[in-house]
């Protein structure tokens, strides 16, 4: 038998050149053994050192043990580089095509109504006013009598009025709700009512069933300049531009003074185009000063309170925000057109 | 309203600026929504007089004309058919620019010099007439150019007045706002009284003073049969929107455009005995100028003669006694009718007239006399005739006349909210013929007194608009009011509509807006009940109150599979009506087509009622109730017996869900398989606040049960018996499995559930777990007939 510490270091070269030349982590681990398990080459040695002089022993130990921290060191590196390359190999495979299109649910929309809507809603409740709410189908009184609109006033003309057979009517306006408020609640109110409401209109600008949002504001000291106020503030707000806003004196039998509101153009800015004719101005809403008859109609005292009422068309200010050219798309319901609003 | 400006003009000067004249008018009220030149710009048109029209020697339809342009005699060429000797004509001299842009210039027309053309209505673009030459009236200057001999260089306004301003519904009306506007006075032509040359009259009498206080009337004998008014007035007429008809019948109307009183003309000889200014007895009957006949009711005001009713009043006339050709002898009627004796009256008929339209806001009861005279000028100068007297008849109740208005300078302030000054307040006022008196008080108060015309003002907040709009609603300022801060209630305890509409939308829904009205055929197969009716529906296919969002929805869902969308998901927030009108506010589904839109990784499969029902109670689970939300299986008309389900909230029901039948189906014309569902948002969408509850900190045990069990035994009905079974310990039953295979009997299927258990206090052990799961399974054997598989 040779020396076998003699010839430690063609021990240590050949295993490099085992080691490196493992493929798989099997490989490199029946290498191991081979070497360093219980019966493993390198084991074997350190068993021969039982038998030795102390003086050898040491050195042969010495020698013995750096032969195996070289193959361990050897050893470790290979069985990094392999467990990298399974994991290249593993990324590799599992690559997809992250361009493919996502699973699951699509995602559906909201009415453009409902959008506008929620909006003039919002920006209202942040300036304190609350939300009111009354029925659709209404009788003469609130959607007439209690709005200073006696029966033979030419005002009802303006109205199309849908009518049951025992006389009631589907509102026409928001404004009956005005009453209803005024009627539960004594000021300071301050509401807004959007909804449905009925005329019997249909035509390429028409709809026998719109939605208006009315606005009311009751206490002492209420005046004009305040109307005029909120609602610049209101069409800032809600068409996020610096519009300018003019009020052009106008009738309605329920407030006094009464002004039909005009915006500059939110198409052109004001320099005229296809959306307000060219004239630069777009009219959106009606409003007015409480009509003390009104008022008196539910017992609140005129002379201590004033107000202020205003109305508009919720459609229209739709049609004007996402520029929808035709109003009668709002109730056919067609996907392609719901889903652009989504 | 149509408003020529030259007519204007004669009353008040209007500035030459006619679009700040027009701005100016609306921003005080009276809105001018167009503005049209009555002919387009002309030069080079004059009235040309036919002198010569002979045959041309080379073409049967042209004539070769000599036509005198006043300065000239020219040869032209003509094809017209009317071209006769003798007619006056627009005639357009060489180098004339016609308004489609063709140049006059000399020309040889089969051979034959032609120096000019005789032109059409239409080639002038004055309107579609292309019959032939446009006849110019005989008494027209030849050579005069066309645009001063028609005044063409006119401006029609059209003037768009709200309800309360009757009082502007005339030329002069109008011109009373130019001058408050402007700050100037009317001019006016003055109207000067006509002395009567013959003395006969008619009697009248007044029988219902209160609606027809007073009554104007004048005998006119001998007017030209059939005569014709003159092209001036005419032209006026007709820039007014208003045919010419006839002499006596366009001097009525010249006069009520022109001042705003309603005038009517009777065939004398058609009255019999007297007028009477009465009500209708019901039953009553008249024929009106245009053909129709009405019934009347004693409310309805008429005109009587002896016989029977002539006209209704302030409306329109009656035809029996109407002018006519053989027309000699006249009535003319200058009425003055209380608005509320005359309001809506025609419009219950249908009828609305010029006439109506002014009465029932409101006509000035001085200006009856007025109107007479300025009638009798003109018929007198139009249709010959002689005048008896104006003879004016007054009710004893007399014509309520306005007592004056407290008008305080404060309160003006108050309600715009800006300072202005009492004097300056005052002259806005007076400008408007206010007649204003200051009470000796500090701080200023008024007396006011508004003009006769002003129908519309009663109260001091009449008056503070009167001040506002003519101060300028622009000049007051924007202000806001000092801040409130009245907290208003703002509840957790009901589900916000929003909040359901996004759960909604985040699970593929997109939200619709269907009409409140319905088809009554197409509802009914859905609900037998009956619907409320519209009175005066716009059209069948929208005749009734829905009942239901799903009518609605579901036409939606047919509409959209015609445009190529078969996969439709839909929701609606909205009212249902009851037959007695009964509102209820719900939120509505649909559903069909392929459970999922179309994609790579998933199986395509059709939607079916658990797709559905999973959205359902995802939209109920946000109330925070999950637990008391049970759905049983009951049957609706409109849903599959099989597959419907009433979902109840505790022991209230709160909704449907379930397919169409499927009958149903094919009567509606939908293509797939539908699920609908709708839900009561009062009682549907009541929330519980969340209560903590400990969460235990000991492992949980999980036991599964797989039982066969008849088809008919229900799940809720199988896990209800498992949580009555095994007691508190149990935290949650889920179903894990549903199964239907050869290895069961018919009429037999498997359900396996999973027992979740768990102690809050300490470690449950198997021992425990197998009593627990004993104990339930001896309860399903015993109460279903369950039979335990072997696993």
């Amino acid at each position: 038998m040779t020396d076998p510490v003699q010839d430690l270091p063609t021990l240590v070269d050949a295993a490099r050149s085992d080691i490196r030349g493992c493929t798989t982590l099997d490989e490199l681990e029946q290498v191991r053994v081979r070497l360093l398990g219980k019966k493993g080459v390198i084991t074997e040695q350190l068993k021969t050192l039982g038998a030795m002089d102390p003086e050898v022993k040491k050195a042969a130990g010495a020698r013995i043990n750096a032969a195996k921290a070289e193959i361990t060191s050897a050893l470790d590196a290979r069985r990094a580089e392999l467990d990298a390359q399974i994991l290249a190999a593993q990324l590799a495979g599992d690559t997809i095509d992250i361009t493919l299109p996502g699973r699951g649910q699509s995602i559906g929309g909201l009415h453009p109504i409902t959008r506008v809507r929620r909006r003039i809603e919002q920006i209202f409740r942040a300036a304190g006013f609350t939300i009111a709410d009354g029925p659709e189908i209404e009788d003469d009184w609130h959607n007439f009598e209690a709005l200073n609109i006696p029966a033979n006033h030419p005002a009802r003309a303006m109205h199309d009025t849908f009518y049951f057979p025992d006389g009631r009517l589907l509102r026409t306006h928001t404004s009956p709700v005005q009453v209803r408020v005024m009627q539960e609640q004594k000021p300071p109110v301050r509401v807004i009512v959007p909804g449905r409401v009925y005329r019997m209109d249909s035509d390429m600008t028409h709809t026998p069933m719109f939605h208006q949002v009315e606005g009311l504001v009751i206490d002492e000291g209420i005046t004009f300049a305040n109307l005029k106020a909120v609602l610049h503030g209101f069409m800032q707000s809600l068409f996020e531009k610096d519009v300018k806003m003019r009020l052009r004196p106008s009738y309605f039998p329920f407030t006094e003074p009464s002004a039909e509101v005009d915006i500059s153009c939110v198409a052109c800015g004001g320099s005229g185009c296809r959306v307000c004719k060219q004239t630069g101005w777009l009219e959106v809403a009606g409003c007015g000063v409480v009509h003390p008859n009104v008022l008196k109609a539910v017992n609140i005292d005129p002379e201590r309170y004033t107000g202020y009422a205003f109305g508009m068309g919720i459609d229209r200010l739709t049609m004007l925000r996402y520029n929808v050219g035709d109003i009668r798309m709002y109730f056919e319901n067609d996907l392609r057109f719901l889903r652009q609003f989504a | 309203m149509k408003i020529s400006l030259h007519w204007l003009r004669e009353w008040v000067d209007t500035g030459d600026d006619v679009p700040a004249l027009a701005h100016a008018l609306t921003m005080a009220g009276i809105e001018i929504e167009g503005m049209h030149k009555v002919a387009p710009p002309l030069s080079g048109i004059v009235v040309g007089e036919v002198l010569a029209a002979d045959k041309h020697p080379d073409a049967d339809k042209l004539r070769v004309c000599r036509v005198s342009s006043g300065t000239a005699e020219l040869q032209i060429v003509c094809g017209a058919p009317n071209v006769r000797v003798g007619m006056k004509a627009p005639l357009a001299l060489i180098g004339a620019r016609l308004p489609s842009g063709v140049e006059i210039k000399g020309a040889k027309l089969r051979g034959i010099e032609s120096s000019g053309m005789l032109c059409s209505a239409k080639e002038l673009g004055l309107n579609d007439d292309t019959s032939g030459l446009f006849e110019l009236p005989s008494h027209l200057v030849t050579g005069q150019s066309l645009v001063q001999a028609l005044a063409l260089d006119d401006t029609v306004l059209e003037v768009n007045l709200t309800p309360n301003r009757g009082d502007c519904m005339s030329v002069v009306g109008v011109a009373r706002e130019v001058a408050a506007a402007r700050d100037t006075r009317l001019k006016g032509p003055t109207l000067a009284a006509v002395a009567a040359t013959i003395s006969d009259t008619f009697d009248v009498k007044l029988s219902a003073g209160n609606a027809c206080p007073k009554y104007v009337g004048r005998v006119i004998r001998g007017v030209t049969l059939n005569a014709q008014s003159p092209f001036w007035l005419q032209e006026r007429l007709r820039r007014a929107g208003v045919r010419p008809i006839s002499a006596i019948v366009d001097v009525t109307n010249y006069v009520m455009l022109e001042l705003g009183q309603p005038m009517h003309a009777y065939d004398l000889g058609k009255l019999h005995g007297y007028i009477d200014v009465r009500l209708a007895k019901t039953g009553e009957q008249i024929a009106l100028l245009h053909d129709r006949t009405i019934e009347l009711t004693d409310d309805v005001l008429v005109i009587a003669d002896a016989v029977k009713p002539v006209g209704f009043a302030g409306v329109m006339g009656g035809a029996d006694s109407a002018i006519g050709d053989a027309t000699v002898d006249v009535m003319l009627e200058s009425a003055h009718f209380a608005p509320d004796g005359v309001a809506g009256r025609g419009r219950r008929y249908g009828i609305v007239t010029d006439a109506s339209q002014r009465f029932e806001r409101g006509v000035d009861p001085q200006l009856q006399e007025r109107a007479i005279e300025r009638a009798t000028q003109l018929l007198l100068e139009c249709a010959g005739g002689k005048a008896g007297p104006t003879v004016v008849h007054r009710a004893q109740q007399g014509i309520h006349s306005a007592a004056p208005i407290r008008l305080r300078h404060l309160r003006v302030e108050h309600v715009l909210g800006t300072r202005i000054e009492a004097a300056l307040m005052e002259k806005l006022l007076q400008r408007l013929g206010m007649h204003m008196t200051r009470s000796a008080v500090t701080p200023v108060e008024w007396q006011v007194v508004p003009p006769s015309w002003r129908f519309d003002i009663h109260i001091e907040e009449d008056l503070i608009e009167e001040v506002a709009r003519l101060y300028g609603f622009d000049n007051i300022p924007e202000a806001n009011p000092s801040v409130a801060q009245d907290i208003a209630p703002w509840t957790e305890r009901r589900l916000r509509n929003e909040r359901a509409a996004d759960l909604l939308v985040d699970r593929g829904y997109h939200e619709a807006i269907t009409y409140s009205f319905t088809d009554a055929t197409a509802q009914a197969v859905l609900f037998p009940d009956t619907a409320l009716a519209l009175r005066n529906p716009i059209s069948a296919e929208l005749g009734v109150m829905r009942l239901s969002l799903w009518p609605g929805l579901l036409q939606a869902v047919r509409e959209n599979q015609r445009r190529q969308q078969p996969r439709v998901r839909l929701f609606e927030i909205g009212r249902r009506f009851s037959s007695k009108g009964a509102e209820d506010e719900v939120i509505g589904g649909v559903a069909c087509g392929s459970a999922m839109a179309e994609q790579w990784g998933e199986e395509a499969r059709d939607i079916d009622f658990f797709d559905v029902k999973a959205d359902v109670e995802a939209l109920l689970n946000l109330t925070g109730d999950a637990r008391r939300i049970r759905f049983v299986a009951e049957t609706h008309p409109a849903l599959h017996p099989g597959q419907s389900a009433r979902i109840y909230r505790g022991d209230k029901a709160i909704g449907w869900l379930g397919s169409i039948h499927p009958q149903h189906q094919r009567a509606l014309d939908l293509t797939y398989r539908t699920v609908v569902f709708e839900i009561e948002t009062a009682a549907g969408f009541e929330s519980v606040l969340p209560q903590f509850a400990e969460i235990s900190k000991y492992p949980a045990i999980r036991r599964d049960l797989a039982l066969i069990v008849d088809e008919a035994v229900a799940v809720d009905a199988l896990r209800d018996v498992v949580r009555a079974a095994a007691g508190e310990l149990l935290r949650d039953v889920s179903v894990f499995s549903v199964y239907r295979g050869k290895q069961f009997d018919k009429g037999k299927k498997s359900i396996a559930l999973g027992l979740h258990l768990q102690d809050t206090s300490r470690t449950l052990t198997d021992p425990e777990a197998d009593a627990i799961v004993a104990q339930v399974v001896d309860r399903l054997t015993h109460r279903f007939d369950a039979v335990i598989r072997d696993k």
